[in-house]
């Protein structure tokens, strides 16, 4: 067995960029793609990119990832338990 | 059209039938093995009673007096002398014994939690559905084969074992079917809804048969012989024997014989009744015909790709088409199709009277369907459809009139939908106009090949004659060759010029000059109708302007790099090869594509394609052997490069064996020299095509074929010429043979090109034994690849495309599912169309250059 220490995934080159949005911005979002929360890509609460943010069910996490096409594509996810 | 709906389905549920429920939906009594009488009719009683419904014509059902089709049958039962398993529910009755006390019949869970199990599945239902119920009636039940002691009455609960298929065994005693059957009749309804049962539509006693259903004889319809014996579908041959056998354990039993009698009666019938259910068991040999071979039943009825399912419910078999071999006609046009005679006789199009064409339609209604072009049928306007015969020819020529329906002939210019599987993209099906030919095979264009990914190796295609009017608007607005020049997956035209038609272009832009009679003669032969005036002498550059638009103007790189210009429709600068006109790579032809729209691409590129293959006929062409001559010179320089490559190689062998090689990062000295060998071995083989390059005339055929793109490249004239090159196996020099060595006429641990598949002779001078059999190795090896692969690769771009097909690109540029759930949300991140695009991206700089620079 490989010893795994504690390392922080979100400290790696390839884990992109995870944000909490905050109320402005979902209401922002979810009326510019005319959307309930249901609707977007989910993300478990226990997911090592946001396991040590402080979470509850409905959130949504913006993640900024490096894409082929462009520079940087935005993402954005629900957080489910 | 439609008519009213008089009851809706609000829900489905699949139960067990219980030994009273197939009572009342009985009609018969199954009493006897016999079938018939002497007189041939059926006997009461019987297997094939008619109550159960008719499988003759003219004779009327007895229970519900309709007539063969009206009557779909009606179900029979017999008795059961003793209760028998049923096979497909084995796995249920372990489960069931395993569940409830073996003492007191109780189920093995405590009374709250049997209130609380009811709730749950109740709640699950609601929230998650009838598979997640399912789920969790999994775990209850897997929970209580742990419970060692009952609840209820605190008797110690036995190990139960199922012994496939049919035997039960309690500790180390087996159990009967009667035991099993007592066992359950004791458990309440209260205890199977802790469970998750509906008792109402599944109770554990039903798994154990005490009569067994009869299916009607509509379901097993016998077939009668030309000698006018009656043939007995399987499964009545089956249900005879479970008959027979069920009688002879009644009179058995009646008659008090002896306990083993019985019970050997017993597992014969259990057997038949098995076997009757299932066929295929591995556990129990198949029940066979007299002749040997193993009977059809139930199961084997439903499952696998001949049963109900894939076969006559999902299978569909399709009228109006027509499959035969494809071959190439090089003079029909691209969206064109070649339909033999006798196909264009067999399909036909609605042509709906009126007076315009009432008249043209008569025409085809005298010919009739044996005289080309004809018609098959005509349809009246009540609906009737009439086959068009010598009889019935003059009346209808008489009757008809507007509203009637002539079925005509399929003739040129109709629309046509033409396919070859497997249908991978959407270009495997596309819309061509017909045209009547002789002969049988359907003719397409070769430039249309490859859209299809169709050779003329033996392929046969589909063809699909739309029969209503929005079907054929839909073919040619939406499907025909035109729309599809251009592929979703780069954005690159997948039609254009290839082979001999690259060739021909190339040689006439780049050096053909003849006089104007020969020119002109040229450009009609291609069927243009506009030829510019030339003088005396022609330059093939003007040969090929004459076919381009006039306002064009296109500015690119040929494949040798060297600049290529068109101005006002006038090639002045360059020549055409395939990187201009070619498949998917063809810069000229996608220029015109978005300058000048679809139609006029495609006349342009079947004017090139054709201009190609006839400049090339009047120049001649062909190539030999002597393509590949090497002149003495060059003959020396390339065997010093190879004693030179030789040489480099041995060194590095000896600094391996003297331990003065250095390993290169992450790989051991064994490795580093390989890769290094390597690296000498091939750096030789592109040296030697180089030269080549250099040395051999621009003139030479094998040169200019690939040069311009039409076929092959210099590295298979080098491998032709001078030198075939290492052989690889899985990326390495080929290592495998025997112990140490590859052929046994090589020293152990030798490590010299020669001895590890390296070829230094060219395939003209001919190879040697060791070399040949060098060649073949990976031969094999790529053919075995190549067989193995294709069936995994097409099987996993097929669960791509089934996992993906609901996608959806939204009006606001994200992609979507079929629920409208967000996967992604600016497609491909970008939001590029890819079919409007160059290799997936829009070069802005380039467009800006075009629209200004006019």
């Amino acid at each position: 067995m490989v010893e795994t220490k504690n390392i922080d995934y979100t400290k790696h080159v390839l884990t992109p960029k995870h944000i909490k949005m905050d109320e402005k911005e979902i209401e922002e979002l979810l009326s510019k793609y005319n959307i309930s929360k249901k609707q977007l890509p989910r993300i478990l609460r226990e997911d090592p990119a946001i396991a040590e943010m402080d979470l509850k069910k409905g959130d949504i996490i913006k993640i900024i990832r490096k894409s082929e096409t462009t520079k940087e594509a935005i993402y954005y996810r629900v957080v489910i338990d | 059209m439609l008519s009213s709906v008089y009851k809706k389905v609000d829900s489905i549920v699949f139960g067990l039938l219980s030994p009273k429920e197939v009572k009342k939906m009985a009609s018969v009594k199954v009493v006897t093995a016999e079938l018939y009488d002497k007189e041939g009719y059926p006997v009461d009683g019987g297997l094939m009673d008619s109550r159960m419904g008719v499988i003759d014509p003219g004779i009327r059902c007895r229970t519900c007096g309709q007539k063969l089709k009206e009557c779909h049958g009606h179900f029979g039962y017999i008795e059961l002398a003793r209760p028998i398993i049923h096979v497909k529910f084995n796995k249920q009755i372990l489960e069931m014994l395993r569940a409830f006390c073996n003492e007191c019949g109780r189920i093995l869970i405590s009374d709250e939690d049997i209130e609380n199990n009811v709730k749950t599945f109740e709640m699950i239902e609601k929230t998650r559905g009838s598979e997640a119920r399912r789920r969790r009636m999994k775990a209850v039940l897997a929970k209580l084969k742990a419970v060692k002691k009952c609840p209820h009455c605190a008797a110690k609960q036995s190990n139960y074992k199922l012994e496939p298929p049919t035997n039960f065994l309690e500790g180390d005693k087996k159990l009967n079917p009667i035991q099993i059957k007592t066992r359950f009749e004791k458990i309440t309804e209260k205890d199977l809804e802790g469970l998750g049962y509906n008792p109402r539509f599944a109770h554990p006693s039903w798994f154990i048969l005490t009569v067994l259903q009869i299916p009607p004889v509509t379901m097993r319809p016998s077939i009668t012989l030309e000698s006018g014996e009656r043939s007995e579908d399987d499964l009545t041959h089956k249900l005879s024997d479970i008959v027979r056998i069920n009688q002879r354990l009644f009179e058995n039993i009646n008659a008090g014989a002896p306990e083993i009698i019985v019970e050997d009666l017993w597992d014969l019938l259990q057997y038949h009744i098995t076997t009757y259910f299932d066929n295929t068991l591995t556990q129990i040999p198949p029940a066979r015909h007299r002749s040997g071979q193993p009977l059809k039943t139930l199961t084997e009825r439903i499952k696998s790709k001949e049963g109900r399912f894939r076969y006559n419910l999902a299978g569909k078999r399709v009228n109006f088409s027509a499959r035969t071999v494809i071959s190439p006609d090089p003079e029909i046009r691209f969206n064109e199709l070649g339909v033999p005679y006798e196909v264009a006789m067999e399909l036909t199009v609605p042509e709906r009277v009126t007076d315009w064409n009432k008249e043209w339609l008569k025409v085809f209604l005298k010919n009739g369907p044996l005289k080309y072009p004809g018609a098959n049928y005509v349809i009246r306007p009540d609906g009737k459809k009439k086959k068009i015969t010598p009889e019935t020819q003059d009346t209808l020529l008489e009757e008809l009139d507007n509203g009637y329906v002539v079925e005509r002939h399929l003739i040129d210019r109709d629309i046509v939908i033409f396919n070859r599987q497997p249908s991978l993209h959407r270009m495997n099906i596309m819309g061509h106009r017909v045209k009547i030919l002789p002969y049988k095979s359907f003719r397409l264009n070769p430039a249309v090949c490859s859209p299809y990914a169709a050779d003329f190796d033996g392929d046969e295609m589909n063809l699909h004659v739309p029969q209503t009017e929005e079907a054929r608007a839909e073919a040619d607005i939406l499907m025909q060759v035109q729309t599809q020049i251009i592929t979703p997956k780069n954005g690159t035209n997948i039609i254009g010029s290839l082979e001999d038609s690259i060739t021909g272009n190339y040689l006439l832009t780049k050096s053909m000059v003849m006089n104007k009679e020969q020119a002109v003669s040229l450009l009609l032969s291609i069927g243009l109708e506009e030829i510019p005036k030339f003088k005396e002498t022609v330059t093939g550059k003007e040969i090929f302007s004459a076919i381009l638009p006039k306002d064009f103007e296109f500015i690119s790189e040929t494949k040798e790099k060297t600049p290529i210009k068109v101005k006002s429709g006038q090639l002045i600068e360059g020549h055409i090869d395939e990187k201009t006109i070619g498949e998917e790579k063809g810069e000229l032809i996608r220029s015109l594509h978005s300058h000048y729209g679809e139609d006029v691409t495609l006349k342009l590129m079947a004017d090139i394609f054709r201009l190609g293959i006839k400049a090339l006929a009047i120049r001649g062409f062909t190539t030999s052997l002597s393509d590949t001559d090497m002149t003495a010179d060059i003959k020396a320089k390339v065997n010093r490069a190879l004693s030179d490559a030789k040489k480099e190689a041995e060194d590095l062998i000896t600094q391996y064996n003297n331990k003065q090689l250095e390993a290169l990062p992450s790989k051991t000295l064994e490795e580093t020299l390989e890769a290094l060998i390597l690296q000498v071995l091939n750096k030789v083989r592109n040296k030697i095509g180089d030269f080549l390059s250099e040395s051999l005339s621009q003139e030479n055929p094998t040169v200019i074929m690939a040069k311009s793109g039409a076929r092959g490249n210099m590295l298979n004239i080098a491998q032709m010429a001078a030198c075939v090159g290492q052989q690889a196996l899985r990326g390495k020099r080929i290592e495998i043979g025997y112990e140490g060595r590859t052929l046994s006429l090589f020293k152990r641990g030798e490590l010299t090109p020669l001895s590890k598949g390296f070829i230094d002779k060219g395939f003209k001078q001919g190879i040697d034994a060791r070399e040949y059999f060098f060649h073949a190795m990976t031969g094999r090896d790529s053919l075995m690849d190549v067989a193995l692969r294709t069936p995994k690769s097409g099987y996993l771009y097929r669960r791509l495309a089934n996992a993906l097909q609901d996608m959806k690109i939204e009006y606001d540029n994200t992609v979507r599912d079929a629920n409208r759930m967000i996967v992604q949300f600016n497609y491909g991140d970008d939001g590029v169309d890819v079919s409007r695009s160059v290799n997936g991206s829009i070069d802005v700089k380039k467009i800006i250059k075009e629209v200004v620079g006019k």
